[in-house]
């Protein structure tokens, strides 16, 4: 079961944090990429078959998110060491953060957090501002894609050039 | 309350003429598969794709999309563009098929040896492959893939709808026949 409160909504700000993140341990958090869209990636756990295809994923579709200038951060309750380990199996190189002690505690607070004790599969697009603009709960067998997280995208630059405009 | 939304992933590029296309061009059913040439899964649904074609020869053709994921298959980008350089040549489906055969032999020096066995010249595609020149190609299908729903390899989407089930034949036969009688 997810999070008896639900997965964040859009039009909500984001909560703040700042977590260990692969590769070296620094504290990351959405906050530091004011500015820029901001993917946040809640998976179950390292090493299981399904989030290793979806971190590969989104490692091989690291270009079409650049065009957006959008940042990803993967997210799960594993250790910073399991992290390190996972993504240098799978060349991922894009930050994973542990969300690992206080365990869950920002899963939690996206709710995005299962009764098992592993965070929900769980996609949420922030805007530049830190607002949530769409997120997206899928089961936790099953490999979202990006196809959704484009559309978010591609609506936030659409939104944007409206008000330039 | 937000509950599991279950979108059905379509497939947003049409098939063109630009697709490599194999079997007829009136076929009832087709399936597109993005694939990775270093992925073992897409090389154990090959030879029941193949079965496929065989045994719906009239009513399904299968087109092939580029989807190389490079951080987990280092020789999955080279080979996928190799197949092009082998493609603009005429002969896509014959180094589609020595790719999948020979899995265990994409390294360059084999991958070489594999193009003189499709009857093309090995340096003359080794340069276009260090120059690039089909990267293009190999990204445009990438990017239709994953703005498509594309979330591993293989993906297939039959009559442009993702095929969400297994890849062995009775799945794929399954699968043919419910599209063909939809």
């Amino acid at each position: 079961m997810s999070d008896p409160n639900g997965l964040i909504q859009p039009g909500r700000a984001a909560p703040g944090f700042a977590l260990p993140a692969t590769p070296d341990g620094a504290l990351l958090g959405p906050e530091q990429f004011r500015g820029r869209p901001v993917v946040l990636a809640f998976y179950p756990a390292d090493w299981s078959p399904v989030c290793g295809d979806q971190m590969s994923l989104y490692q091989s579709a690291a270009p079409v998110f650049a065009q957006y200038r959008a940042v990803v951060l993967g997210l799960s309750v594993d250790s910073i060491w399991s992290h390190r380990a996972f993504a240098e199996s799978r060349g991922i190189e894009f930050p994973l953060l542990a969300d690992f002690e206080p365990k869950g505690e920002v899963a939690r607070s996206y709710g995005a957090y299962m009764a098992n004790g592993e965070a929900a599969r769980a996609l949420v697009v922030l805007d530049p501002a830190g607002t949530v603009t769409w997120s997206y709960l899928s089961p936790p067998d099953v490999n979202p894609g990006a196809d959704g997280i484009f559309d978010a995208l591609d609506q936030l630059a659409a939104d944007r050039k409206v008000m330039a405009g | 309350m937000s509950t599991p939304l279950q979108v059905t992933a379509r497939l947003r590029d049409p098939v063109t003429t630009d697709d490599h296309i194999r079997g007829p061009a009136d076929a009832a059913v087709t399936i597109v598969e993005y694939g990775d040439f270093q992925c073992q899964f897409c090389g154990a649904a090959y030879p029941n794709l193949h079965e496929l074609l065989r045994q719906r020869a009239d009513t399904v053709r299968l087109v092939y999309r580029y989807f190389p994921i490079a951080n987990v298959h280092p020789y999955a980008e080279r080979a996928a563009e190799t197949a092009e350089a082998a493609g603009v040549r005429g002969r896509f489906w014959e180094m589609h098929d020595w790719l999948y055969e020979h899995q265990d032999q994409l390294d360059p020096v084999h991958l070489s040896l594999g193009v003189e066995q499709v009857g093309l010249p090995p340096d003359e595609l080794n340069a276009e492959v260090e120059n690039r020149a089909h990267a293009d190609r190999v990204r445009r299908d990438f990017v239709g893939g994953i703005r498509s729903g594309v979330n591993g390899t293989p993906t297939l989407f039959v009559n442009g709808i993702r095929h969400d089930g297994g890849y062995d034949l009775p799945d794929l036969l399954t699968a043919a026949d419910a599209a063909a009688n939809a």
